[in-house]
């Protein structure tokens, strides 16, 4: 028995899937090989994010060890390599316990939901030309859809944890996740505009010009609104050890806490293959029809570099910020983005619906005007109006003031 | 064109197995590890308490709860079906005609109504 | 095939759909809706409307859910985790056999427009929204901003009875 992959096929692109299928083939009936290829796929996305957290958390803490002049880990293997194995292994052989009056069934599923639902974002993400695990008609509204099941599983953890702070913890969280849901679902309006399609393979090939040039502010708000969405700094109020000591998952420990680490720093990686494929044109490149994955990976680490820069950068927001900046400050850019794409597409589209290079290019000069004019506008809407005469103390200090309020005496 | 659709979602709804199916095994070899003895299990009422700062937990785990959060689950609610609504017409816009367009600015319009209500009264701030 | 796949889905929809009643905690309660609607979602894809099993999960999973577990967590609930009042049960039974009745007459009604399987291009679907009916889609957004209006009034009246 033969089997022949046909050219518009996803596993056409890559040659080990193609030999896959084909060896298979030789054996199996076409359908059964067809599957046997798919969990080639499946295995890599899994590896993928799971050895991503891995590594994702060793970068992390490195550089951020070196942004903030410190060493970062560094005794276990070359430069301190090992160390998420050795977390691992720890964590692992670490108790397990599980809270008086916690809630069993939600305890134990809210970890294995947000590790699956950090893998499940991988599956329609293209790294290469055709090759998908599936490329599906709505593929932008399949990531947006199990990112959004991550919500219930936070809440589903701070509940059953029958902790005040764990509750509070993910109450605060949900918000803001679900805060900035709704800027995150407007501006990729715009980048579904643009592409035609809601397939991440034809985002990718409407991607001429990269999307961070043709529309910043969408790939701005998306960065931001991620960030927000994986509980990073500086939106981490869920996990703001200074006042809930550790958001929903204080009563996690062992295994369980490292799932939940996992997912989360895995979370990072395949939301930046997302962003490497929304925005930066994914697999594409020079020679992208034999390194496209490598290109990939690439990307991939440019927007995870990103992502721990700004960890590394900026202090946590308060609450009331958090908020802010995503109903009064991301909320209108994206609105602006969506009007602004669309009247641009409706002017610049020619008769058959089609837009050429050279029409991106009109919209990058347009769009990045938009976004250096907006975002100081709407930055200075929600910017905290303390004039700077209210900071100053109201007397001058004389010095051994506050030793004399203290009730001590200056000599 | 079917035959591709069923390709594609089994093996979605094979990757949803594999996806649940990797976190529960690493919960399971943990569990076995502690059945051979190489992880302790050796709960104790004291260790199993809530953790509050180190005090023993006073209350239950429910407490005063800010309206907030709800305002604000509504109002996700209420925008979130807006904007889903326009995906079809954004996936498809590059053929449609300029009535869409209008259309779209008059639905986009009333959403901002929305928000700047929303906004008027106070429903945006965390207070 | 799909037969098989539907009874499947149709018995986890069902199975989320007792648990919603049959237990005593609320949020088990949210949880087992959950599933009921995720199955819904699965129903939804074998009838080849992909769009609107990712909307079920994006909105119904994602959103609607938040919204009743915010709502339980704002209640005192917790105080009586055990107690549910099965005193409207009549009601209840009443309104679902109802609701049973009228969906059976339009299913029985609406019979002969079914059609084979047939995948629907997300293209005809936008057409069909924007041209023929432009002015449910517009109604649409107005009754939502009515339900947004209504949800702050509600509110803030709330607040300054408190």
């Amino acid at each position: 028995m033969n089997c022949v992959l046909a050219e518009d096929n996803i596993l056409h692109g890559t040659p080990l899937l193609r030999w896959v299928y084909e060896l298979a083939g030789l054996f199996l009936p076409c359908w059964l090989s067809y599957f046997i290829a798919g969990f080639v796929i499946m295995f890599i996305l899994v590896n993928a994010v799971l050895l991503g957290a891995a590594v994702f958390v060793w970068t992390e803490r490195r550089l951020v060890g070196r942004l903030q002049n410190r060493v970062g880990p560094n005794r276990w293997g070359p430069f301190g390599m090992f160390q998420p194995i050795a977390d691992l292994l720890k964590l692992i052989v670490k108790e397990d316990l599980i809270p008086q009056g916690a809630d069993k069934i939600a305890f134990v599923a809210a970890p294995i939901i947000m590790v699956a639902t950090a893998i499940l974002m991988l599956a329609v993400v293209p790294f290469a030309k055709n090759t998908a695990l599936a490329d599906l008609n709505v593929g932008v509204l399949y990531v947006l859809a199990v990112t959004s099941l991550t919500s219930v599983a936070i809440l589903m953890a701070g509940w059953s944890s029958n902790n005040r702070y764990a509750l509070f913890g993910a109450a605060r969280g949900v918000a803001v996740l679900i805060s900035y849901e709704v800027p995150v679902v407007l501006c990729l309006l715009g980048v579904v505009i643009v592409a035609g399609s809601m397939s991440l393979a034809d985002v990718v090939t409407a991607q001429a010009v990269p999307f961070i040039l043709v529309q910043p502010l969408a790939m701005f708000v998306f960065v931001a609104g991620t960030s927000a969405e994986l509980n990073r700094t500086p939106f981490d109020v869920a996990e703001a050890e200074s006042e809930l000591i550790a958001g929903y998952h204080i009563e996690y420990s062992g295994i369980k806490f490292g799932l939940i680490q996992a997912a989360e720093f895995g979370g990072v990686v395949t939301a930046s293959a997302v962003i490497a494929t929304l925005f930066l044109s994914g697999w594409a490149g020079p020679a992208s029809n034999y390194i496209g994955w490598l290109w990939l990976l690439i990307k991939i680490g440019v927007v995870a570099f990103l992502f721990i820069w700004i960890r590394a950068t900026f202090p946590r927001l308060r609450i009331d910020q958090i908020m802010a900046f995503a109903w009064k400050f991301l909320m209108p850019l994206s609105f602006i983005n969506l009007m602004a794409v669309s009247l641009e597409v409706y002017f610049l589209r020619d008769s058959s619906g089609a837009l050429t290079t050279t029409d991106l290019w009109i919209m990058t000069v347009i769009n990045l005007v938009v976004f250096a004019v907006c975002i100081p506008l709407f930055g200075s809407l929600i910017r905290d109006k303390v004039r700077p005469a209210q900071l100053q103390p109201t007397a001058r200090a004389t010095p051994g003031a506050t030793v004399q309020q203290a009730g001590g005496e200056v000599t | 064109m079917l035959e591709d659709y069923f390709r594609q979602y089994g093996l979605i709804a094979i990757f949803i197995a594999i996806a649940v199916i990797v976190p529960t095994s690493m919960l399971t070899i943990s569990w076995l590890a502690s059945r051979i003895g190489i992880r302790p299990t050796n709960p104790t009422p004291v260790k199993q308490e809530t953790y509050e700062c180190g005090m023993e937990a006073i209350g239950g785990r429910w407490g005063q709860f800010n309206f907030r959060y709800y305002m604000y689950a509504v109002l996700f609610v209420v925008f979130d079906v807006e904007v889903i609504f326009l995906y079809p017409w954004a996936a498809k816009f590059l053929g449609l005609p300029l009535f869409a367009l209008i259309e779209m600015f008059v639905f986009v319009g009333i959403l901002l109504v929305a928000w700047a209500y929303a906004w008027r009264k106070g429903d945006l701030e965390w207070a | 095939m799909s037969w098989v796949l539907f009874i499947l889905l149709a018995v986890v929809t069902l199975v989320g759909g007792v648990g919603v009643v049959a237990t005593r905690n609320v949020v088990h309660a949210a949880l087992s809706l959950l599933v009921s609607l995720l199955a819904v979602a699965g129903i939804y894809l074998i009838l080849f409307a992909e769009f609107l099993a990712l909307v079920q999960v994006l909105i119904y999973g994602g959103a609607i859910i938040i919204v009743l577990l915010f709502a339980i967590m704002l209640t005192r609930s917790s105080e009586y985790p055990r107690i549910s009042d099965n005193r409207q049960w009549p009601i209840g039974l009443v309104a679902a056999v109802g609701l049973l009745a009228v969906l059976a007459a339009s299913f029985w009604i609406s019979q002969h427009q079914s059609a084979g399987p047939e995948s629907p291009a997300l293209g005809n679907l936008a057409n069909s929204l924007f041209t023929r009916w432009a002015i449910p889609f517009e109604v649409a957004s107005l009754v939502l901003l009515v339900a947004l209006i209504g949800a702050i009034i509600i509110a803030r009246t709330g607040e300054d009875e408190g």
